[in-house]
């Protein structure tokens, strides 16, 4: 931590630091409050007369690629998690830079996996200065325990967009890997062997940094098509042997639950789109790959099917279980922002229904709109839920980092927004008085849905009434929490934090919504 | 095990825990506590176990407890069963916050569906009434090995008493004698609506095990009802199957067990039940003679579930009132095929409300359009209407 700076309480009642890694941080004011001005950033004009008329821009090697690119300690360097756990080239961007001598880097991920623990490492070895994108595994054991020198920044996928966009982080080198590309430094993310989808994670970057490196191990003459990153914003192409571990590239989670009780909240959600008229003709929903989620599409699917409804689109992360609704009719399109597994991958590679999208497009809150607001129900977890319905989606009850935010704070603003959680972890309730780290406002979400009932948030009279007449079980939340309380002993003793701020959660606006704070012993 | 030393649940299983009890000569409690919650729930650990160790009589001992996210109710008992296991004979349990009592079962409510719960498994007691079944079977026989009999029947105790389970009717499978005396002077105290008896070959097991009921009921002081259910799954419990249904007031439903039933007569058992048919119509037979709620065994193959409801319909046309399920996603499948359909409740409504228009006017023949209605026929009416209503599935007449 570089040292102490002031505090303010936000509007949702947390306190939040005013200025992280030197940059002055606006303190949360209550949803919709803050208004955005000024114009968007740019990187600096360029010349054609400066990039081979060949269009060959191969360089032999990742490090003489960041060297041309004029790398220097301090700057910011960018990754992409499209091939999730199995990514080798985060690390070895970082890796060939220490090499290069540089110091005191600001990585800016769209997310990190515990194949990149050795960042660890280079941190202590003053590579690395501070990370900002999600942490978990021992990088978020790292920085919860308060080691980072610079403050974590945690923010949504929508919430990265805004903040290259804005200015308020400015991409001095992006490498994205990709797994085919051409050596004009087109990219394209849904063929090749190691194929993971979309490439719309490093859409910003390749846009707004001041230099791009396309990283290959599938490089196709001139024009590699379809172009999900245009070879007119990359400076540099390298080919290595492997950019990714094909078998990790999909997510491991991809499974159906087992859990009755976890098949039975997603079977009521299921029930509660149909009940509620939501479920009906041109609808659409989003929901992610978690266990309860994929049980939710299969459940929904059968009603869509017996009730003859047809949705307009569905958003992914997209799985086998949306590919099948998109084969069998069940609806127009799937919106993907990323793929969880390969019947996502080859599904977008082969049907032009299938679309890959960005976080512009999908998530960023200072656009003319986005996808988010306009899906009609969304399926989300949560790690803790206040009796306010306020949610917690990046840390243990223990206050350690655990989750990104990933897309979850942008999905917020559905017609519906529905946290599918187990009442209860290992004894641990889940519906608390208040939640660790603020993730998501009350205000925005509409339903909990545990194994022992229902909440839906009062605010929403309408949900409540077009459910007037359901089997069900609709309960208020704090009903639901004084029975898991009673079975488990008591509300849970508090965790011990410090007063060290170690990361702060940013809302989709780009102020503070949180602080976390060290883990206390 | 060190001698003397006793011990009782898994480190192994999540929602569980393991306790093991070294008495010692002085020193008091040396009490070393493991948990997976520790930092939420180690300070409410260490009080329910001290609580429970001294209610135990436990004074001077080693005591280790190794949790794996363990509810308090699940803890109790197997501090309790370590320490009985150690010789601690004498103490009284220390038991968490009881739930709320249901209400009293009724002899003829609705059996559709009975959901087996292993009873030393306490990760899959607590959610067990979620599920809609009918009853939750809190099963001390078979899915229980052999060691872990006395740690389970302090643990199905403790799931009675603070757990709810919704609308199911709270039942428990006992072993065969002789330890289903000891299983019924565990659970008996804390209020089951019903007990299921295995391997009943003839009227006076059943009357032995009601006699045992009613002995410990008096000590307690209490007088709610409690259930029986015996199991049939022998040639010879077949045979004396009237006889067994009559043995005492309290049996309430009969049931076939075709696992050891198929096993006694050396016949396989096959997926549209050919070879147990006659003894099932037996079932039934002598249940309707008792009258008894006849209930069928359970359908094994978890994931056919086509094959479930084939045999549901099938077993319900048979004149059984349910069947066994265990799983939870058997439940609904279950329901649908013990439940009259839509077309037979309507006829059903019809005549029965052709009969109270004839009562009303006084006529001795009752009619409905054309055709003249036998009495049998109305009181088998009645009784559809009295369990569609009872499944939720009668829309209640406009007035």
């Amino acid at each position: 931590m570089s040292g102490k700076t002031g505090f303010e309480v936000n509007a949702a009642g947390r306190k939040v630091p005013v200025e992280a890694n030197g940059k002055t941080q606006i303190p949360f004011p209550g949803l919709g409050k803050q208004l955005p001005q000024g114009r968007k950033a740019a990187p600096p004009v360029r010349s054609a007369a400066y990039y081979p008329a060949d269009g060959d821009k191969r360089v032999p090697d990742l490090k003489t690629a960041l060297e041309k690119c004029g790398l220097k300690s301090g700057m910011t360097v960018s990754s992409h998690h499209h091939f999730r756990n199995g990514d080798f080239i985060a690390l070895k961007t970082l890796q060939a830079a220490a090499e290069i001598g540089a110091r005191d880097l600001m990585w800016f991920p769209s997310a990190s996996f515990p194949c990149q623990a050795p960042v660890v490492d280079l941190m202590e070895q003053g590579v690395v200065h501070h990370i900002e994108g999600s942490m978990n595994g021992p990088l978020g054991d790292y920085c919860s325990q308060g080691k980072m020198k610079g403050l974590g920044v945690l923010r949504s996928h929508g919430g990265r967009w805004q903040a290259i966009q804005d200015g308020e982080i400015h991409v001095d080198i992006a490498v994205i890997a990709a797994p085919t590309a051409d050596p004009f430094g087109n990219c394209d993310g849904s063929h090749g062997p190691s194929a993971c989808g979309s490439l719309g994670f490093a859409l910003a970057d390749s846009i707004y940094a001041d230099h791009v490196i396309a990283v290959t191990d599938n490089l196709v003459p001139f024009p590699c098509v379809p172009w999900q990153i245009q070879g007119n914003n990359v400076d540099y192409v390298v080919e290595v042997d492997q950019v990714g571990d094909p078998s990790k590239i999909v997510s491991g989670t991809t499974q159906i639950t087992r859990s009755p009780e976890r098949l039975r909240i997603a079977k009521q959600i299921a029930t509660l789109l149909r009940d509620a008229g939501i479920m009906k003709d041109g609808f659409s929903f989003q929901a992610g790959a978690g266990g309860i989620a994929l049980a939710f599409v299969g459940y929904l699917k059968e009603m869509m099917r017996q009730d003859g409804v047809r949705a307009r689109f569905v958003r992914g992360g997209s799985t086998s279980y949306l590919v099948d609704l998109l084969n069998e009719g069940l609806t127009d399109y799937i919106l993907d922002g990323q793929t969880f597994d390969l019947a996502g991958v080859a599904s977008i590679g082969e049907n032009p229904r299938h679309l890959a999208t960005s976080p512009f497009t999908s998530y960023n809150h200072h656009g003319k709109g986005n996808f988010a607001s306009m899906v009609d129900a969304v399926v989300l977890g949560a790690t803790e839920v206040d009796v306010n319905f306020n949610a917690n989606v990046v840390t243990h009850s223990d206050g350690r980092l655990l989750h990104g935010i990933g897309g979850w704070q942008n999905c917020l603003h559905s017609g519906c927004t529905i946290l599918a959680i187990p009442s209860f972890r290992d004894r641990i309730p889940v519906i608390v008085d208040q939640v660790t780290t603020l993730t998501g406002p009350g205000e925005l979400i509409d339903v909990v849905a545990t194994e022992r009932g229902i909440a839906i948030n009062p605010r929403r009279t309408d949900l409540l009434d077009a459910l007037k007449g359901s089997k069900l079980p609709i309960r208020p939340i704090e009903e639901i929490k004084a029975e898991v309380e009673r079975f488990c002993g008591g509300p849970p003793q508090k965790p011990v934090l410090t007063d060290d701020p170690v990361a702060i959660i940013k809302w989709v606006d780009g102020t503070v919504l949180d602080t976390v704070w060290k883990v206390g012993k | 095990m060190a001698p003397g030393a006793g011990q009782a649940g898994n480190d192994d299983t999540r929602s569980d825990c393991f306790v093991r009890i070294t008495p010692a000569n002085g020193g008091g409690l040396d009490l070393q506590i493991e948990s997976k919650v520790e930092l939420y729930y180690g300070d409410s650990i260490r009080k329910q176990a001290t609580a429970a160790l001294d209610a135990a009589g436990v004074r001077d001992a080693r005591v280790e407890v190794r949790d794996q996210g363990a509810l308090p109710f699940a803890i109790e008992a197997r501090l309790e069963a370590a320490a009985r296991l150690a010789g601690y004979l004498d103490g009284k349990p220390d038991l968490p916050e009881p739930a709320p009592l249901p209400p009293v079962s009724d002899r003829n409510r609705l059996r559709r569906s009975r959901l087996y719960v292993p009873g030393n498994d306490p990760k899959l007691m607590i959610g067990a009434g979620l599920h809609g079944a009918d009853g939750v079977i809190l099963d001390l026989e078979d899915s229980v090995h052999a060691d872990a009999k006395d740690a389970a029947r302090l643990l199905v105790r403790n799931a009675l008493c603070c757990i709810e389970f919704g609308h199911s009717e709270r039942m428990v499978r006992i072993n065969p004698e002789p330890m289903a005396i000891p299983d019924l002077a565990a659970v008996i105290p804390a209020r089951p609506d019903l007990i299921l008896i295995p391997k009943v070959e003839d009227a006076d097991q059943v009357a032995r095990v009601d006699a045992a009921i009613n002995r410990i009921l008096g000590e307690v002081g209490e007088h709610r009802p409690i259930w029986l259910m015996p199991i049939l799954e022998s040639g010879k419990g077949i045979e004396n199957a009237f006889e067994i249904a009559r043995a005492s007031e309290r049996v309430g439903a009969l049931t076939i067990g075709l696992e050891d039933y198929t096993a006694d007569l050396g016949v396989v058992k096959t997926r549209d039940g050919a070879e147990t048919l006659w003894a099932r119509s037996r079932v039934v037979n002598a249940a309707a003679a008792a009258g008894v709620q006849a209930i069928d065994s359970v359908y094994g193959d978890v994931a056919d579930e086509e094959g479930l409801r084939a045999w549901g319909e099938r077993s319900r046309a048979l004149g059984f009132q349910g069947m066994g399920c265990v799983h939870p996603r058997q439940v609904p499948v279950v329901h649908d095929a013990y439940s009259p359909s839509e077309q037979e409740v309507d006829k059903a409504l019809q005549i029965v409300h052709a009969f109270e228009e004839a009562q009303k006017l006084g006529l001795a023949v009752v009619s409905l359009g054309s055709k003249m209605i036998d009495p049998p026929v109305v009181e088998r009416a009645r009784r559809l209407v009295e369990q569609a209503r009872k499944a939720g599935r009668v829309q209640e007449e406009q007035s």
